[in-house]
């Protein structure tokens, strides 16, 4: 009961702050301008936090740990790095690059093609050693991070101009032709993942138990990774990447939420982070009047969190 | 070819920009290895350098802060925030003492981007972000004479931790060890910082970041040379002083008559490095 009235007042949160971010100052006269520019934004924001929350609880429940998160393991990266390429290869006005969809299901197939590899190094090395995949990903984010700037110093004029309209989304500079794209798919995978809710609450248990129990742990861990390889690609699609909040929200509802289901989990770790981005672009927008950008809180606060907990070897 | 015919506007344009640009990247690389060799020396860890420990991004948060409160560049406050930055990592792992050598960059990395998100937080507020990047990316093209002599600081950087050697090897063997021999092992461990954050923020101050560079060079000489850590002093030198000006004149030859700005090459070449070495260490662990 009490989770219940917890998810209720995040949903409340949530929700005035989305009325917040789309009722201020609208009157009869402007209505149909300010909603055509603010719903798709709120929207943005929503779809990127369900899917950030949901693709960080995941990961972490099928990695068994509370600290790696897709973006920690430099996914993010990733993605910025397989756009760059497309445009390189095959020039800014190519249908790989102009084709949503089409170019969508590159960057995911990139996306997976690098964490088979990860995990595949982490099954099969003997002693399993969480701290160096972390530090691995890390430094492959970096790697991948200049390389990809690399290639735009290379790169022709226009096509940079076409990479740089697809690519750099920000907060304050939210992509929102995609949100009709992504909106259909972020509901199919989290229904998907939904549907593994009792098979993620066995998994959390450990490998070894979860076999015993009659799961059969390759096939899950591989449906969750393209899972949230997708998801992961929407919300750096939508609001481009953010280092920490992954980590954050999931740590905080394991905390915030008593229960140890992923039922409820899933839907406490997707309100918390939608909450958490519309309330905290509102503060950065209203109360510190966008003297600064909502990733570098994240990242800040989100750094001394993580630092904090590989200190008090919180890790599971 | 101009040169030898006396003509005396292609021996001006040597003489301020070739040879003012050839002595930094010498001494910027040279000394930058340097004090990842005596980080690694001081952390008791295979993997700290200045851009693995924070000192970097601590450089960059008080370049902010002297714009920010002075209103230009002041170099003791860039050097303080540095030295400050470091002494805290330092004190803190060699406090906890991690059983997985991991631990340390992963932890220095992290730290670093606290900081870095702090400077940039200040810089934005300020408007000083396009300054601040401007900053930091690393390009030998822009120095010309009368701009680089600051680094000249790594003559006497370099002979001093020459000189020192043998005291921050014994400071390496670890607290207890260092004290019986009769050794000041806090005063030593503080040089030893002073003397790799002035040295990698005169770096960053001059040439930009160079990532990597103190990590990997130090790890290669090792590689062939053991730990002695006298005579590994100027082999590291030489290296990384051989490791940049590749570097630099590959990032001036891909896209010719333009110029890559020498701080991606360098991370792009030392993160494959670093990631080999954590591969192979793995391994070798296993």
């Amino acid at each position: 009961m009490q989770d219940r009235s917890k998810l209720l007042i995040l949903l409340f949160i949530a929700v005035v702050f989305a009325g917040l971010f789309i009722g201020v100052g609208l009157n009869a006269d402007n209505y149909q301008y300010f909603l055509s520019r603010r719903v798709p934004k709120v929207v943005a924001m929503i779809l990127a936090g369900i899917a950030i929350g949901q693709s960080a609880l995941a990961f972490q429940t099928i990695t068994n740990n509370r600290i790696l998160t897709p973006s920690i393991m430099g996914f993010d990266a990733l993605y910025i790095f397989t756009q760059t390429l497309v445009v390189v290869l095959f020039g800014g006005l190519s249908s790989y690059v102009l084709n949503d969809y089409l170019n969508f299901s590159i960057s995911v197939a990139v996306m997976l093609a690098f964490s088979m590899l990860l995990f595949s190094f982490y099954f099969n090395s003997n002693k399993q050693n969480l701290m160096v995949l972390l530090l691995l990903g890390v430094i492959l984010g970096q790697l991948f991070g200049s390389i990809s700037s690399f290639l735009t110093m290379l790169m022709d004029p226009n096509d940079f101009a076409t990479l740089q309209q697809s690519l750099f989304a920000s907060f304050n500079n939210i992509k929102v032709e995609l949100v009709y794209l992504c909106a259909p798919l972020l509901f199919v995978i989290s229904a998907l993942l939904f549907r593994l809710n009792r098979v993620l609450d066995v998994f959390w248990l450990d490998k070894d138990n979860a076999t015993s129990l009659g799961i059969d742990v390759k096939k899950v861990t591989m449906q969750v990774l393209v899972l949230s390889a997708c998801l992961i690609a929407i919300s750096t699609a939508l609001v481009g990447p953010i280092l920490f909040f992954g980590l954050l929200v999931t740590n905080l509802a394991r905390e915030m939420l008593r229960s140890y289901q992923h039922r409820v989990l899933l839907f406490g770790v997707s309100l918390l982070s939608v909450s958490s981005l519309l309330a905290g672009q509102w503060v950065v927008e209203n109360i510190f009047g966008f003297s600064t950008t909502l990733s570098v809180v994240i990242n800040f606060i989100g750094g001394i969190y993580f630092l904090s907990m590989l200190l008090r070897n919180k890790i599971v | 070819m101009a040169l030898l015919t006396g003509d005396a506007a292609s021996w001006q344009l040597m003489m301020t920009s070739r040879i003012p640009r050839l002595i930094a990247v010498i001494l910027a690389g040279a000394g930058l290895s340097i004090a990842g060799l005596i980080m690694q020396q001081i952390s008791q860890n295979r993997f700290a350098a200045p851009s693995t420990s924070g000192t970097v991004e601590c450089a960059m948060l008080g370049y902010i802060l002297s714009l920010v409160i002075f209103g230009g560049q002041q170099i003791w406050l860039i050097f303080l925030v540095s030295i400050f930055g470091t002494l805290l990592f330092v004190q803190f792992i060699n406090r906890v003492q991690f059983k997985n050598a991991i631990f340390v960059p992963l932890i220095g990395i992290i730290f670093g981007n606290v900081v870095d998100s702090l400077a940039t937080f200040i810089a934005y507020k300020y408007d000083a972000l396009q300054n601040l990047s401007g900053w930091t990316v690393a390009n030998f093209a822009n120095l010309l004479q009368g701009d680089y002599e600051l680094l000249y600081i790594a003559i006497p950087i370099a002979i001093f931790s020459y000189l020192y050697a043998t005291r921050i090897s014994a400071v390496g063997l670890g607290k207890d060890f260092a004290t019986n021999l009769g050794l000041n092992y806090q005063q030593i461990l503080v040089i030893g910082v002073m003397l790799v954050s002035v040295m990698a923020a005169s770096v960053v101050m001059i040439v930009g970041q160079l990532p990597f560079l103190g990590l990997i060079v130090p790890n290669l000489v090792s590689q062939f040379y053991g730990d002695n850590l006298r005579r590994n002093i100027p082999l590291t030198a030489v290296l990384g002083a051989l490791i940049v000006l590749c570097c630099d004149i590959a990032g001036r030859v891909i896209i010719f008559p333009y110029e890559i700005p020498i701080s991606m090459i360098i991370s792009i070449l030392g993160g494959s490095v670093f990631v080999f070495f954590i591969l192979r260490g793995q391994k070798n662990a296993g």
